[in-house]
């Protein structure tokens, strides 16, 4: 194969493809969707995956992506998010908001307020079904993984890691830090759309009435 | 989500199962955007022929049935398959051939064993398992918990309508070469020399800890190659090294991403033969020698 270095073979059916930002790879996504071949696209932060029935198509995508990785918008004339605002009402009673606040020098109520201000990006998806990398975390937020990850961590629980925020959509491990619980059904494949947020779109935390 | 049909008009009532028997069939891809991975049979070709000795779709549903131990009760007649791991066949006693269609009558006892090679048999019926579909599947997924669960004692299951004709299957692909190297395909991304022949270099026993999601393996432990890899998306076969050095190999119910280093990539006929090594076998592995398909 000739494609630049940015376009990787993956395997028999799949590429992947180096993007400099979760935007582009979202941008990307959504047109390779449509294209005869694919089954699939997985943005992440960094690198695009697309994935095929079989190896018959990929030649052409390889040429497709390569071209379109190379002529991508800039940032600000991506589309930014799209549809409604999402707000996911939040209780901030989490197990890790004590050890957060004590982390970032900030008190709880301080945490809750930068929490709240923001507005997210739904970066990408992964881990579970449902479960969102949230984009935007206020940066004295930003705290690397807990060292000792829970075994269990409860559905609806609002947490935070890395660069991103998260709810987690069902009971599963985790090793994120929690502040707060959500009610909202994150995930459920009974709905034409499962997924509550959806990369792309927008979210906000809000304070619920206690 | 469809409904199943009324219980009344089950064709089959399971009486027992074995460790794991759960209704698979091509997976739901198409479903990233809400976290979905895609799922399916972990041994492909086994799923495919089982239905195609039926005159089934492909996309029928079929059971993998993990070391047999499966009894069904027959209520109403059907016609079956076995493929992949040769587990003995009972009906009402009766020894009967692996990779056959044969059929069963009313008032039957189906007895798949425990298989004397290979872990993971299949068994299609004429018309598909008519179980509910979610996401447009009916093959669930043990790691996001999602599709119609594993069969349990007691459950009914309703058969689909059989609109094709039985065909003469081919023979069986071959089990006896289980420990035959794997041919491994390139990771994604360059690596040094040195981290892709620590994997071809050694040979590796199939951990226990083996699933679904991951087929583990245990041998020298392999250095992490230089430089971080953020979470990104992965693939069936993938071969990923956490930092213990053990690597593992992502199976059907693989999570959509992953955060290590890939090494190498099983193509899907060498997932396939994976999904039939028991645990405690070694395993070698051998660079795939020319790319295929172009």
């Amino acid at each position: 194969m000739t494609e630049p270095d940015r376009v990787h073979r993956y395997g028999l059916d799949a590429l992947l493809v180096d993007v400099p930002s979760a935007a582009h790879a979202r941008h990307m996504a959504e047109r390779v969707r449509a294209r005869p071949g694919v089954l699939d696209a997985v943005p992440s932060a960094t690198s695009l995956l697309i994935t095929c029935a079989d190896a018959t198509a990929i030649p052409k995508l390889a040429r497709w992506a390569s071209d379109a990785a190379g002529n991508l918008p800039d940032l600000p004339d991506l589309a930014p998010a799209t549809g409604a605002l999402i707000e996911i009402p939040v209780s901030y009673d989490g197990a890790d908001l004590g050890s957060v606040a004590a982390a970032t020098g900030l008190t709880p109520r301080e945490v809750i307020e930068r929490h709240t201000a923001a507005t997210y990006t739904a970066a990408f998806a992964g881990f579970a079904p449902g479960f969102v990398y949230l984009d935007g975390l206020d940066p004295t937020l930003r705290l690397p993984r807990r060292t000792d990850p829970r075994t269990r961590v409860p559905t609806g629980s609002v947490a935070i890691a890395h660069d991103y925020t998260a709810v987690y959509p069902r009971e599963s491990p985790g090793g994120w830090h929690l502040i707060g619980s959500t009610e909202v059904a994150m995930f459920d494949a009974a709905r034409s759309r499962p997924a509550t947020i959806e990369p792309g779109q927008r979210v906000r935390f809000v304070e619920a009435a206690r | 989500m469809t409904s199943p049909r009324p219980e009344a008009a089950a064709h089959l009532r399971v009486e027992a199962t074995g460790p794991l028997a759960l209704p698979v069939d091509l997976g739901r891809p198409g479903w990233a955007r809400a976290g979905v991975a895609p799922s399916g049979p972990f041994d492909l070709a086994a799923h495919r022929a089982a239905n195609a000795a039926l005159g089934n779709q492909p996309t029928d549903a079929t059971l993998e049935i993990l070391l047999g131990g499966l009894r069904l009760r027959v209520h109403r007649a059907v016609v079956l398959c076995l493929t992949g791991a040769p587990a003995p066949i009972r009906v009402d006693g009766l020894p009967l051939a692996h990779h056959r269609p044969f059929a069963a009558g009313a008032g039957s006892v189906v007895e798949i064993a425990r298989p004397t090679i290979g872990l993971r048999s299949y068994l299609a019926v004429a018309g598909g398992f008519d179980l509910p579909a979610v996401l447009g599947s009916r093959c669930y997924d043990t790691l996001a918990h999602l599709g119609p669960p594993p069969l349990q004692a007691g459950q009914p299951i309703a058969v689909g309508h059989h609109h094709g004709t039985f065909a003469t299957p081919e023979a069986p692909a071959p089990l006896r070469d289980l420990a035959a190297p794997l041919a491994v395909l390139p990771p994604p991304r360059p690596l040094p020399i040195e981290t892709l022949r620590a994997l071809t270099g050694s040979a590796w026993r199939i951990s226990p800890d083996s699933d679904r999601v991951a087929v583990r393996l245990a041998g020298p432990p392999i250095p992490q190659p230089p430089g971080q890899v953020p979470s990104e998306g992965v693939i069936l076969g993938a071969i990923q090294l956490p930092p213990s050095g053990q690597p593992l190999i992502f199976g059907p119910d693989h999570p959509l991403t992953g955060g290590y280093p890939v090494i190498g990539v099983l193509p899907r006929d060498g997932v396939d033969r994976l999904a039939q090594i028991p645990p405690g076998q070694v395993v070698a592995f051998a660079p795939e020698a020319t790319t295929r398909s172009h």
